[in-house]
């Protein structure tokens, strides 16, 4: 009697793990990989790196230079590290999470990839085409802080279908943000800060946590 | 005999089934790709055990054309939800019940 209570209780309890892990499968997409977000953070890094010296040893005033809507040499060079960055990071994070969606046995384009995307699209790009007119505005003195608030916002909003670390990201990055608008001309400092240092101290937990 | 153990659907007593309504369970609507995906069986299984829980009316079956395929999804009716959320409180109490 008491082994078919056990048998019984093990089959019920059974059953409440795959009822959990079927929604956890079907509403989130787990195979984003933490990995990729260390690596986009050590992108960052250098991108700024890279940033800092065309700035620091060119006696240039960006912002004049800008005002008047002439594209100077160093922000036409600025411009090409951010795209750099941007095409690697996103590669990368692409690449690997592929990689994982292979292993793992599942797939890589399935609804839960393309809601998560979507999701964190439509902040994303809303806050591109703002940055964009800024840019061309001539507005470029809160750049960088649009950058990081509509960074933030996409992940909070894309987070509701993945790991949910990515909301707290989301809203540290929002938070550096508004802080960045704040003390204006530290705007490569906040960057780096949240593209490069949040990314792969987020990264590196997910990879712990998720990964190994 | 425990009043709560009524709530016990038998038509939920199949990995399978419950596999589905969990997934409809928390999406709006899943297609049948998906869910063949999700739970790793074939064609044919799968349909008869969507077909079982039509049947009891827990889910509804939505078809449309994706470009010029053809495209089945399911979704989860009120009196799916219901049911599946009382089998879920059961299941919940009988295990509480047998650890005691």
């Amino acid at each position: 009697m008491d082994k078919d209570k056990a048998t019984a209780e093990k089959n019920y309890s059974q059953d409440i793990f795959e009822i959990r892990s079927m929604m956890e499968k079907s509403s989130r997409f787990m195979a984003l990989s933490g990995l990729s977000g260390v690596l986009a953070g050590v992108y960052a890094l250098i991108a700024a790196y890279i940033s800092y010296q065309i700035f620091y040893f060119s006696d240039e005033i960006i912002y004049e230079s800008l005002a008047y809507q002439k594209l100077s040499g160093n922000v036409i060079k600025l411009l090409l590290v951010a795209v750099a960055t941007l095409v690697m990071a996103v590669g990368t994070g692409f690449l690997l999470s592929y990689r994982r969606a292979k292993k793992n046995d599942q797939k890589m384009w399935d609804a839960t990839a393309r809601r998560m995307l979507i999701n964190f699209g439509i902040p994303l790009a809303t806050g591109g085409i703002f940055v964009l007119i800024m840019f061309f505005k001539g507005a470029i003195g809160l750049l960088a802080p649009a950058t990081l608030i509509f960074y933030g916002l996409a992940l909070v909003n894309g987070s509701k279908y993945t790991y949910s670390d990515i909301r707290q990201l989301g809203l540290l990055e929002i938070l550096l943000g508004l802080a960045s608008c704040y003390f204006i001309g530290y705007g490569l400092l906040f960057w780096t800060i949240g593209f490069g240092v949040l990314h792969i101290i987020y990264g590196a937990v997910m990879y712990f946590k998720y990964e190994r | 005999m425990k009043s709560y153990l009524n709530n016990l659907h038998k038509a939920f007593e199949n990995r399978t089934r419950l596999g589905v309504m969990s997934a409809l369970a928390v999406n709006e609507s899943v297609s049948f790709n998906e869910l063949r995906e999700l739970l790793g069986v074939t064609d044919g299984n799968l349909a008869s055990h969507l077909k079982a829980l039509e049947k009891e009316q827990f889910i509804e079956v939505q078809k449309s054309f994706i470009g010029r395929k053809p495209n089945t999804s399911y979704m989860i009716t009120k009196a799916g939800k219901k049911a599946f959320a009382e089998h879920l409180d059961a299941l919940e109490k009988l295990i509480k019940e047998q650890s005691k």
